[in-house]
């Protein structure tokens, strides 16, 4: 077995050419095939790839797709955010507790299979939902659970669970997935690309310089779609402008958001346009060589978006002289993640690629200036690419007048929660919430999560307000609580995705979130008082201000919105402490340890 | 060319040479920025985030963020001061930090922040986690008890030592400092005389048999807050 792992191992580094920038992609398919990376084997790859052990080890412990101890040879990990939490997934977790006679954490005594929790998969609209190694499964109940269960023990293959396949291209036969596109409003940039012929706006682009291309971009007015909306033409420019050997362009698909899936509807079904889009954005800004930084969750759709690589190297629209250009050369790779969300904030995605763990970098040096391996890149969203081609399709004029002022276009929305419709809905910019909410199914709305965890939460009162970069910006994400949901149980549940996610590099995103929780604990249980609403808020503005990524500076964003629009949700569960009393302190608790020490019960204090 | 540029910090201007950081910077004008993962020989690091100023009324961490014509920085503003605070008060509780017993005390640069921010408790909860101890080294042992994830010990081994014993592993909560072996500390090459041991700023990775050798009086931080060398060095 030693002397089998130890060649495997090997083979596996030389196939990735010994290069430790692929050690992402060594570590998961030594986690695939051995169902760990042990200590072993981190000797062994860091002898093979000439890298100190810890380095190694570090990147392991990293991504959640990881581990050091052993998992089952099928690990379902049941998505628990959320929206999967309102649509049973109590219940599920249940069943799948009783038929697996496991917990969270576990793997049955046969090794064979390991129970996992994991945050947002990007199926909020068919929850709940899990992964079955790479095989999603979707709108679970008890009884599809231990169904579920009973298949795996009888087949021990994740493929057989999918028995009836999901529409467009899921059903492909490269995808073979049950996952749906839900697709319920089809808009005028991103999905009339389905209408529109390949590879015009490449040829287009093409017949430009790239200066023109850009200035195309500039003059249509386009933002980046990830959510935080940075001129994408400016971008471009920088990245063209620095200095560098070589430069590279970066699809940013790793849609981690709580509440987003935009991107995997978009990556299903105009995957051929999205590469696109990437080969104009590599020839607008000199880059040879494109990566799409795909989620680990989406490694489903992995295979099929290799054969579309593979048609366009073929029909000459990637590689050498692109579409006849002359001296225009390009190609792109796929990077799988391996389960972090802070992977999405563009820092810490190079990091990734590079095949460190996702902690993001110092900025400045900025991506444009150096980015991966030092050299200028530039990083884009999946829609951003669509976006792209539309503009040169039918002019930047056109697109420039569709949307809001300061938001042009459209803007893909991932719409879940307590609606009747939930799914993808393509609106130009500029669509009040009163709308969406009427167009979705959802008019008692109580409440509405803009833009994932990290966005804001808003009541009736600002449902006239618009989605756009200038008020409610968002990557996609737009979660829906019904009447009847806690406000304070959602919030809490962020706050621990955010705790999760946190790579734990500085002190108010690592230490402050916790302690934002605490109080925030506190208060859920009855124990809080009105001075720790000031307390919450304060904290809160110090921990966006004082972290270093986008993760921290957000990060709080659940807490001071609720504060904000909910406050009477706060102000009735505090109250004033009257008799000078601490009301968190628990003598029983506190008591509980000497007691089973001394093995008697306090005289004193009678339970 | 005239690569010297000029901005404020607290109604002061001072002078700067293009790329130079906002912490460097004032360090030459004498004016002490607090901070804890920066340390002069290494790369800066930005993790503790105790060196933040606003610059033009926006957050930054002075020891990552380049000076720029004009900028105004606030380096002694309450707002910059409660934040600085909140941040050490959060290094205290989530490890566990006892200066009494503490072989650093007196040496310790979180405890001397401490001192120079006023702090005689943290205002915030404890957290109390159990922390893990490797003495299997001869000559030095590392408490993660003390350990604030400031990264020095990463970077000297590597930049100053050329060796690589730490590095972090985990994430979040779990984020910890790992060395280069499968087992302990005695596994790696670390000697006592290497850079990383003496330049962890608390008492987290620390010489065998030396411990309390300085009398109290004499300690680094006895007499003057932590800072003051800078702050005379330009009066």
């Amino acid at each position: 077995m030693k002397k089998e792992m130890e060649s495997t191992v090997k083979n596996i580094c030389r196939d990735s050419g010994n290069d430790k920038i692929h050690l992402l992609d060594i570590l998961r398919r030594v986690q695939n095939q051995f169902g760990c990376v042990s200590d072993e084997a981190i000797d062994l790859i860091a002898k093979s790839l000439n890298i100190p052990r810890v380095d190694v080890e570090s990147t392991v412990t990293f991504y959640s797709f990881l581990s050091k101890e052993p998992k089952g040879q099928i690990v379902i990990r049941l998505c628990n955010d959320i929206i999967d939490r309102m649509n049973g997934y109590d219940k599920v977790a249940k069943a799948f507790r009783e038929e697996l006679g496991i917990d969270f954490g576990e793997t049955t005594k046969d090794g064979k299979i390991s129970l996992e929790n994991t945050p947002c998969i990007g199926m909020c609209d068919q929850a709940p939902a899990a992964l079955v190694n790479g095989e999603v499964v979707t709108y679970l109940s008890t009884d599809r659970a231990r169904e579920i269960v009973k298949i795996l023990r009888l087949t021990g293959n994740p493929k057989k669970l999918v028995q009836r396949l999901g529409d467009g291209n899921n059903a492909h036969e490269l995808v073979k997935s049950m996952v749906q596109n839900n697709i319920r409003r089809a808009g005028e940039v991103v999905f009339s690309l389905a209408e529109s012929q390949p590879n015009i706006a490449l040829e287009k682009a093409l017949a430009m310089s790239p200066v023109e291309v850009i200035n195309e971009v500039k003059t249509a007015r386009l933002r980046g779609r990830g959510g935080a909306g940075f001129p994408t033409g400016m971008k471009w420019e920088f990245t063209r402008a620095a200095n560098g050997d070589k430069k590279y362009i970066i699809c940013n698909a790793d849609e981690g958001e709580p509440g987003t899936f935009k991107d995997r509807v978009l990556l299903t079904e105009l995957p051929d346009r999205i590469f696109e889009g990437m080969t104009i954005a590599g020839y607008a800004i000199g880059a040879e060589e494109g990566i799409m930084y795909l989620r680990g969750e989406y490694e489903y759709l992995y295979n099929f978006l290799e054969a579309t690589l593979e048609k366009r190297r073929k029909d000459g629209l990637l590689g050498k002289n692109v579409m006849g250009k002359k001296e225009f050369n390009f190609d792109i790779r796929i990077q799988l993640g391996a389960g972090a969300y802070i992977c999405g904030e563009e820092t810490a995605l190079i990091s990734s690629c590079e095949g460190f763990r996702g902690d993001p970098k110092n900025r400045p040096p900025f991506p444009a200036q150096r980015g991966f391996l030092g050299y200028p890149s530039c990083i884009n969203n999946v829609e951003t690419f669509c976006a792209v081609l539309s503009i040169l399709d039918k002019g930047a004029g056109w697109f420039a007048e569709l949307g809001s002022r300061g938001s042009a276009g459209t803007k893909v929305l991932s719409v879940s929660g307590d609606c009747q419709s939930p799914g993808i809905y393509e609106y130009p910019f500029g669509i009040t919430i009163k709308k969406l909410l009427k167009d979705v199914g959802a008019e008692d709305a109580m409440a509405v999560q803009v833009g994932g965890a990290s966005g804001q939460m808003i009541g009736e009162k600002d449902y006239d307000r618009i989605i756009c970069f200038d008020d409610l910006a968002t990557g996609g994400s737009i979660m829906i609580f019904g009447p009847q949901r806690n406000i304070l149980e959602v919030v809490d549940y962020f706050m621990e995705f955010f705790i999760e996610e946190s790579c734990g590099y500085c002190t108010p995103c690592r230490v402050g979130n916790v302690v934002l929780r605490n109080y925030l604990q506190k208060i859920i249980s009855g124990k809080g008082e009105p001075s720790d609403l000031d307390f919450l808020q304060k904290l809160g503005e110090n921990i966006k201000a004082a972290s270093r990524c986008g993760l921290g500076q957000t990060s709080p964003n659940p807490i001071l919105s609720t504060l904000k629009n909910f406050h009477p949700v706060y102000a009735a569960m505090v109250r004033e402490e009257t008799e000078g009393l601490q009301p968190t302190f628990d003598i029983q608790a506190a008591l509980r340890d000497s007691e089973a020490i001394t093995g008697r019960k306090s005289v004193l204090f009678i339970h | 060319m005239n690569d010297k540029i000029s901005f404020i910090i607290d109604d002061r201007e001072i002078k700067a040479k293009k790329g130079q950081t906002i912490l460097a910077a004032a360090q030459e004008a004498g004016i002490y920025i607090p901070r804890l993962c920066s340390k002069e020989g290494l790369s800066p690091f930005g993790s503790c985030r105790v060196c933040t100023v606003l610059v033009n009324g926006r957050a930054q961490a002075s020891c990552t963020q380049p000076v720029a014509q004009g900028i105004v920085v606030e380096n002694s503003s309450e707002k910059v001061f409660q934040i600085r605070k909140q941040i050490i008060e959060m290094l205290f509780i989530e490890g566990n930090h006892f200066c009494m017993f503490c072989e650093k005390s007196g040496n310790c640069e979180l405890q001397a922040l401490a001192y120079r921010f006023g702090i005689l408790a943290p205002s915030l909860p404890f957290m109390f986690p159990e922390k893990d101890i490797d003495a299997s080294h001869p000559d030095v042992f590392i408490d993660r008890n003390r350990c604030v994830l400031c990264g020095r010990c990463v970077r000297a081994s590597r930049e100053l030592d050329g060796k690589h014993v730490f590095q972090f592993v985990g994430r979040g909560p779990e984020r910890r400092i790992a060395v280069n072996a499968s087992a302990d500390l005695k596994n790696t090459e670390l000697e006592s005389s290497d850079k990383a041991v003496e330049i962890c700023p608390v008492g987290a990775i620390i010489r065998k048999r030396v411990g309390f050798k300085i009398p109290v009086g004499k300690r680094l931080y006895d007499h003057e807050p932590i800072g003051s060398d800078i702050e005379k060095a330009c009066t």
